[in-house]
């Protein structure tokens, strides 16, 4: 894979001279990263303290602080973060393979292209929260229909992004590989899915951020359990507390979703530097 | 003269491609509700379909619904994209704004979409306002993040051709960055536009008080009435299409100069 080696050693480098001012500098950056935040909950704080705008609107950090070690303490956020997520896994893995599969065939076939993309299209106009008022016509409000919405979130960027992909392979290298007398197999695996290999990470990131989103929304229509029902629960009962609990962990889960995706696709693509070294 | 009916043939081909399977599930569709296959409520006729859109545009004033969805999209989709774009230049060419801001907007944009709904009810009730200010959200995140990354990878080339030419910083900004950022920041728009969509049928769900689509939606369900929820998906994705091929058309205008130099 020597052919990628000019295009990525800038990255590369500046990877390892990171790693040299790691300490100093970082330190330095995350100071200044939490000077935002820091004076913002210091303003909500004298806010409420000074009661400037009532508690229902904006309760005290104070109060939302103490409101998440109860929520952890009793379990109670971590058994509806649970529930959540294993949602999301199963919905994300179902929809992330259907949409791997048919981002291959549109890619890799006109004629499947031919058949397929204008109905894929059209089915991917509706936004997938239109759905589910008509999935739940069908499905009623159980798991299948968090399992279903959460899938099709997933489905149609990871199908997309894997057609695009494949697609912008450059013609050159699939050139290379008849020159060298691929066989099929050889060409997708080794010409064309490395190739196409950033852009359906692409897809599986906004995959999973679809379907976290799509979790989100039919959590917030259906449900009686799960982070998208405290968000519901707490608006209903006017605790902003327990509403920005869960925003909170909603956000700390979608943030550790798409670190583990970082690393992972690091890990991946380590061939890339192997070939800048 | 060969060239053009080979091109004919082939689109010819696309296109009968392209219908067989829709026509194949609408004759599916057809047969299994006639038939009685499947309950005529889940899945009523065709018939019934078109007789509940007819009813729907004449007797209860779809347009006015649908125009009602339409402009409050609009509206948010113009503060969010402009807000954003002006907020991600700040941050791409200010060292201390980014230093400052970026990190906080990153931990913030982590927190799905939606998850604001219950927030925004509270701060700005369920009327038009609440409504617009999430549809904006919606716009401004990737409006942002594009933006941001397009200037930041504008060419170095460029940026030390405006420092050779003593650009001023404004120079630079409408010479340099926002050029180069430009197919970027189209990207981002595009997807703001996609994403205010989303957030306009988001916010009709949940901040369930006026009229729009999305209301017609769940009335439909409400009353079990699959065709009404039928159709009112049908048009969510008609103008979500239509949106799409919008900023398509206009991003393929804008960056038409980019054709020349490939």
């Amino acid at each position: 894979m020597t052919f990628s080696a000019d295009t990525v050693s800038s990255a590369s480098v500046k990877s390892r001279s990171g790693k040299k001012f790691f300490t100093a500098r970082r330190a330095r950056r995350t100071a200044v990263a939490l000077f935002l935040p820091v004076s913002l909950t210091l303003l909500w704080w004298i806010a409420s303290d000074r009661g400037w705008l009532p508690e229902q609107i904006l309760p005290s950090p104070a109060y939302v602080y103490s409101t998440m070690i109860e929520m952890i303490g009793s379990g109670e956020i971590l058994y509806h973060a649970g529930v959540s997520l294993r949602r999301v896994v199963i919905g994300f893995i179902f929809g992330a393979l259907a949409g791997l599969a048919l981002g291959m065939g549109m890619g890799l076939s006109r004629r499947v292209d031919d058949y397929v993309r204008p109905l894929f299209l059209a089915f991917a106009q509706i936004p997938t929260l239109g759905w589910i008022p008509l999935l739940m016509l069908i499905f009623g409000i159980g798991e299948t229909l968090k399992i279903i919405v959460i899938a099709k979130g997933a489905l149609v960027p990871m199908a997309m992004n894997t057609a695009a992909g494949i697609r912008a392979v450059p013609a050159d290298f699939v050139e290379v590989g008849h020159a060298l007398r691929f066989s099929r197999w050889q060409t997708l695996r080794l010409i064309v899915l490395p190739g196409a290999a950033p852009a359906i990470f692409t897809g599986i990131r906004y995959g999973l951020t679809h379907s976290w989103t799509a979790l989100v929304g039919v959590e917030l229509l259906a449900s009686s359990e799960g982070l998208g029902y405290l968000l519901v629960w707490g608006r209903q009962m006017f605790w902003l507390d327990v509403v920005m609990v869960a925003m909170i962990t909603i956000g700390l889960i979608g943030f550790a979703m798409d670190k583990s995706l970082d690393a992972s696709e690091n890990y991946l693509q380590r061939w890339k530097k192997e070939g800048a070294d | 003269m060969s060239v053009q009916s080979a091109l004919k043939t082939r689109r010819a081909v696309k296109i009968r491609r392209g219908l067989t399977i829709p026509i194949l599930l609408l004759i599916i569709w057809e047969v299994s509700s006639r038939t009685g296959l499947v309950d005529p409520r889940f899945l009523p006729s065709l018939e019934n379909v078109f007789l509940t859109a007819k009813r729907e545009l004449i007797d209860n004033n779809l347009i006015g619904e649908l125009s009602i969805s339409l402009s409050r999209n609009i509206a948010g989709f113009f503060i969010g994209s402009i807000v954003g774009i002006v907020f991600a230049t700040v941050l791409a060419l200010s060292r201390t704004a980014d230093a400052l801001i970026t990190p906080s907007f990153n931990g913030l944009k982590q927190i799905s979409l939606l998850a604001w709904i219950p927030l925004i009810s509270i701060w700005f009730g369920f009327g038009e306002q609440a409504k617009i200010v999430f549809v904006a959200i919606a716009a401004f995140i990737p409006v942002v993040l594009n933006t941001y990354e397009g200037m930041r990878s504008a060419p170095r080339d460029l940026i030390e051709v405006g420092h050779a030419l003593r650009f001023t910083p404004l120079q630079r900004i409408t010479r340099i960055f926002l050029p180069s950022a430009l197919p970027s920041i189209a990207t981002g728009v595009h997807l703001g536009l996609i994403y205010s969509w989303l957030a306009t049928v988001g916010a009709e769900y949940f901040l369930a008080i006026g009229r729009g689509v999305g209301s017609l939606i769940i009335a439909g369900r409400e009353h079990f009435d699959m065709a009404l929820v039928m159709v009112g998906v049908f048009i969510l994705g008609l103008v979500g299409f239509a949106l799409n091929r919008i900023a398509g058309a206009a991003e393929a205008y804008l960056l038409r100069w980019r054709r020349v130099v490939e």
